[in-house]
């Protein structure tokens, strides 16, 4: 497997590194993010745009605190190996699913389903499960145990 | 943490604003400004709410969103393990805090089916790399007589931030969608 993490250049490495959490809400992030790296506003903007391009980074802003502007729950299904693809697609179509991914485990297919409410969520878990035609393990969240400072990147 | 506060009441304008930054900022000089812009309301207005968010917790992390496969972290395990009720705090604190661990929950038990009540989300570069962690946090939180398995991911089928803000009267699936439009790592 190759490395793809030893290909970014030294700016790169710092935004994807440093700013992870607390990024500070100026009304100006960007200069402010090029100011302590001692680089153009305009190269941190094209840089930034380019990773978030390539798909390195998902996007800047906020992550949520799981169910706290919102209901979500880990869901799980077992379905045949050679139906499995048919179904991903039919569960990821739906707008409140995200994260759906194969596993190898018994129960092969695993997405988090969030929604505005309880009762929302419980409406697109039947509706999931009549769409999907196989029944559904539902695994909320009781207790987060995980303060998230970003993950921080090893560079090799 | 706090666990299982409840649902925050959002304003209708809180929830105007969620809707167009869950999906991250506009990568721009002035981005609250173009988001206040579509919002009809002030550059100063958005960034009070989305402090106010911050600060009643509501958002648990502002700033850069990475996606670890695309970083070469392409092996991800979520970890499972049937930790005795009255230790999943303390050990699901424990696993939190290794750098390779990203998530660190407490779910329900579906028994005779499904015996694990932690799930840990550990990252590698390969599943070695994660089989290595695991090994690391079973020595260092004391984890030896506790069961647990590793689920790898085969494949992804979508990836992307979670949409609070679906309208409550949705109805089934509205077209395929196209995979890896944005993403993060998984509730």
């Amino acid at each position: 497997m190759t490395d793809t993490t030893t290909s970014f250049s030294t700016l790169e490495k710092h935004l994807l590194n440093d700013f992870q959490h607390d990024l500070p809400l100026s009304a100006t992030p960007f200069a402010d993010m090029a100011e302590q790296l001692g680089v153009s506003e305009n190269e941190v903007l094209s840089t930034v745009r380019k990773l978030q391009d390539e798909g390195v980074i998902s996007r800047v802003g906020p992550v949520f605190t799981p169910n706290r502007i919102g209901v979500s729950t880990l869901a799980a299904m077992s379905i045949p190996a050679e139906e499995l693809a048919c179904v991903a697609r039919i569960v990821s179509a739906f707008p409140e699913v995200n994260h759906n991914y194969e596993r190898d485990h018994e129960f092969n297919l695993w997405f988090v389903v969030t929604a505005s409410s309880e009762e929302h969520l419980e409406i697109v878990l039947q509706e999931i499960e009549q769409h999907a035609e196989y029944p559904l393990m539902s695994l909320p969240m009781l207790e987060d145990y995980f303060i998230d400072l970003g993950f921080k990147l090893q560079w090799a | 943490m706090e666990p299982n506060k409840p649902v925050t009441q959002l304003s209708t304008e809180d929830r105007a604003l969620i809707k167009i930054v869950q999906r991250g900022l506009p990568i721009v000089s002035r981005p609250y400004a173009e988001i206040a812009e579509r919002l009809s309301t002030t550059e100063q207005d958005v960034i009070q709410r989305l402090q106010k968010l911050i600060d009643d917790g509501s958002i648990k992390r502002y700033g850069v969103v990475v996606r670890h496969r695309e970083l070469g972290y392409k092996a991800n395990g979520m970890v499972v393990w049937d930790v005795p009720d009255d230790r999943v705090s303390e050990l699901g604190s424990c696993i939190g805090k290794f750098p390779s661990v990203t998530l660190s929950y407490r779910r329900p038990r579906r028994q005779p089916d499904w015996p694990y009540n932690l799930f840990t989300m550990v990252h590698g570069r390969n599943r070695e790399e994660v089989k290595q962690k695991v090994e690391e946090i079973v020595e260092t939180c004391g984890l030896q007589d506790i069961d647990h398995t590793i689920l790898f991911s085969t494949r992804r089928f979508k990836q992307r931030g979670a949409s609070y803000t679906a309208p409550a009267n949705t109805s089934g699936p509205a077209g395929f969608i196209r995979l890896n439009t944005t993403e993060d790592t998984a509730p």
